[in-house]
C-alpha cells in the first residue's frame, strides 16, 4: 500500500519510536503550489523524520540530506529512487542502469555517460548552444515586436532546451515535444500513483512508441550523444541490448529538468529586477545567476533513497528496506546552511546546493545543464533590459518537479 | 587542525586551518578563496577545483580514482603531473603543512 495516495485512504503509518512525526502529504496541490513554509516544518522538526501519509523517513536539511546521497552503500538506489520500493514491487518500466541503479553496475554506465558529458564536450559545443540561445532570444524580440505576447515557458525555456538537446543526442527535429510528455510522465512516477500520474500516463501513451524508437541506432544521428553510447558497446564496455536504455536516460532526463531549469531561472530574474539589473551590468554573471536559481527554485525537488541495512542517521534507528524522502530544495533553503537562504543573491556562491544531488548518483549531465542555463541567460541579458511579467505564472504541477506552465512576458529590449 | 597553503597564479599565498576530514575544495569555497571554483559541490564533475600539489606531499596522497583521472583530461589550465583535484583531497594530520598552487583558470 506504500504507493497509494494520501487521499485514497485514511491510513497512515504508525511511527516509529523517537523519530519526529510530521504530517504533511507533499503530494497535494498546496504543498507542489508553495512548498517552502512545508520545507521549513519538516527542517525544524529534525534532520530526520517520519511522514505517517507513507510510512517514510525524511531529510530536509541540507547535511541530512548530503550524508544520506553520500553514502550511497547503506542508501541505495536500486530499489528505486522514488516512493515505490522495487524490493516489493515491480517497477512500472524496466530500471535505469544508471539511476536506479547501484555499484558496481552503477559504475560502468556512469563512467560512459560522464565521458560523453565532460567539460571536454561542453568545449565542443559551446559555440553551438551560445549561437542558438542568441538566435533565439532575437526570433522573439522580432515577434513580439509584430505584436505577439511572449510565454518565456512556451516561447522560451521549453523550446531552447528541445533544440540544443536532442540535438546534441542525435534525435530527429520531428515531434520533440513528445519528450516533454515523456519527461513529465517520468518525474510523476516517484511520486505516488495518484490523479497527477495517472493524466500524464494517459498523454504519454500515444508516444511511448516514439520514445522507444528513438533509442535505437537508426534514429539516431551519427556522431550524437546517443552514437557516442552506441560505440560505447561496438568497443565491449557495455552490451548492444544496454544501449537503448541508456539512450533512455538522456531522453527522460536531459529535457524536463533543464526545460525547468530555465524557466525557474527567468522567472526569478523576473521577480528581483535588482538581480537583473547586476546580471545586465555584468554578463559574466549569467553562470553564478543560473546557480543560484537552481538552488532558490530546484527543479527536481525530491529524490528517494531506500536502506541496504539496519541503520543509524543522526541518532535515528531505521530498519532495513525503508524509503527515504530527501527534499533537495528544502536543503538548499536550509538557514544552518545559507545565509538568508530566501533571498535570491546571484552573488552568493552556493557551492553545496542539492539541486543536481551530490555523490556518485549527482546529475551526470550537470555542466550541459549549467552550459544551457548560462548562454540563455547570457543571451537574455544582452538583449532584453528588463522583463514585465503579464499576469501570474502558472506553474505545471509535478510529483517531483518544480515547474512551470506557462509565464507570459514583455521582453524590454536594450 | 591540519593546515593548508595555497598560492594562487600571482604568488599571493593563503593558510588555512581546515578541520580533519574536510576536502580541500570545501575549506577553500568556505573561505572565499577565488581561484577555486567547486562548481558541483565536490562531485568529480566539473573539474573547477583544479591544484598543483607541491612535490613534497605528492607521494603522501591517495592515488587518484579513475573519476577523478578522467575529469582531470577536462581541466581549464594546462594538466601537470602534479594536478589533482581539491574536491578529492581530504585534509588530516597526515597532510598538514600541504601546499598547494592554483591554476591561471578554472573556467
Amino acid at each position: 500500500m506504500n504507493t497509494a495516495s494520501a487521499s485514497d485512504s485514511l491510513r497512515t503509518f504508525e511511527a516509529p519510536a523517537g523519530v519526529p512525526v510530521v504530517d504533511v502529504d507533499p503530494y497535494t496541490d498546496e504543498f507542489l503550489t508553495d512548498p517552502y513554509d512545508a520545507h521549513q516544518r519538516l527542517r525544524e522538526a529534525g534532520p530526520v523524520v517520519w511522514i505517517p501519509a507513507y510510512g517514510i523517513y525524511a531529510c530536509a536539511r541540507h547535511d541530512s540530506v548530503h550524508a544520506v546521497f553520500n553514502d550511497h552503500a547503506t542508501y541505495i538506489s536500486g530499489a528505486g529512487v522514488g516512493l515505490a520500493n522495487f524490493n516489493q514491487e515491480t517497477p512500472f518500466r524496466p530500471k535505469s542502469l544508471i539511476l536506479e541503479a547501484d555499484p558496481p553496475s552503477h559504475t560502468k554506465a556512469r563512467a560512459i555517460l560522464a565521458r560523453i558529458l565532460s567539460p571536454k564536450t561542453v568545449t565542443q559545443i559551446r559555440a553551438t548552444f551560445t549561437a542558438e540561445a542568441e538566435s533565439l532570444v532575437d526570433r522573439l524580440l522580432v515577434r513580439q515586436a509584430a505584436g505577439e505576447t511572449i510565454d518565456a515557458v512556451k516561447d522560451l525555456s521549453e523550446v531552447y532546451p528541445l533544440k540544443v538537446f536532442p540535438d546534441a543526442v542525435g534525435v530527429g527535429e520531428a515531434n520533440r515535444e513528445n519528450l516533454l510528455l515523456y519527461g513529465n510522465m517520468i518525474f510523476n512516477a516517484f511520486g505516488p500513483r495518484n490523479e497527477r500520474l495517472q493524466k500524464s500516463a494517459e498523454l504519454v501513451q500515444p508516444v511511448t512508441a516514439w520514445i522507444m524508437a528513438h533509442c535505437q541506432r537508426e534514429n539516431l544521428l551519427p556522431g550524437g550523444f546517443g552514437d557516442l553510447i552506441y560505440q560505447a558497446a561496438d568497443a565491449g564496455e557495455i552490451t548492444h541490448a544496454e544501449a537503448p536504455m541508456l539512450v533512455r536516460s538522456f531522453l527522460s532526463a536531459g529535457v524536463d529538468t533543464t526545460v525547468n531549469g530555465i524557466g525557474n531561472a527567468v522567472l526569478c530574474l523576473a521577480n528581483h529586477p535588482e538581480q537583473y539589473a547586476l546580471l545586465r551590468a555584468d554578463h559574466s554573471l549569467a553562470r553564478p545567476a543560473f546557480e543560484e536559481a537552481l538552488r532558490f527554485e530546484s527543479a527536481v525537488q525530491t529524490f528517494f533513497r531506500t536502506t541496504s541495512k539496519d541503520t543509524e542517521l543522526f541518532g535515528m534507528q531505521i530498519p532495513k528496506d525503508s524509503k527515504i524522502v530527501l527534499f533537495l530544495a528544502s536543503a538548499n533553503r536550509d538557514e544552518r546552511q545559507w545565509p538568508v537562504p530566501e533571498r535570491f543573491d546571484i552573488q552568493r556562491r552556493p557551492v553545496g546546493h542539492m539541486a543536481f544531488g551530490s555523490g556518485i548518483h549527482g546529475c551526470v549531465g550537470q555542466v550541459v545543464a549549467r552550459l544551457e542555463g548560462e548562454v540563455v541567460l547570457a543571451a537574455l541579458a544582452k538583449r532584453v533590459s528588463r522583463f514585465e511579467l503579464l499576469g501570474a505564472p502558472k506553474r505545471r504541477l509535478n510529483n517531483t518537479l518544480r515547474a512551470l506552465a506557462s509565464m507570459p512576458v514583455r521582453l524590454i529590449p536594450v | 587542525m591540519p593546515e593548508v597553503t595555497l598560492i594562487d597564479a600571482s604568488g599571493q599565498s593563503r593558510t588555512l586551518q581546515v578541520p580533519d576530514g574536510q576536502s580541500l575544495m570545501q575549506a577553500a569555497v568556505s573561505a572565499g578563496v577565488r581561484g577555486i571554483v567547486g562548481e558541483c559541490g565536490g562531485s568529480a564533475m566539473c573539474a573547477t577545483c583544479h591544484v598543483y600539489v607541491d612535490e613534497a606531499f605528492a607521494d603522501r596522497l591517495p592515488a587518484p580514482l579513475e573519476t577523478e583521472l578522467e575529469m582531470l583530461e577536462c581541466t581549464a589550465s594546462e594538466r601537470l603531473p602534479s594536478s589533482r583535484l581539491g574536491c578529492q583531497i581530504k585534509l588530516s594530520a597526515a597532510l598538514d603543512g600541504l601546499i598547494v598552487r592554483l591554476p591561471e583558470r578554472q573556467q
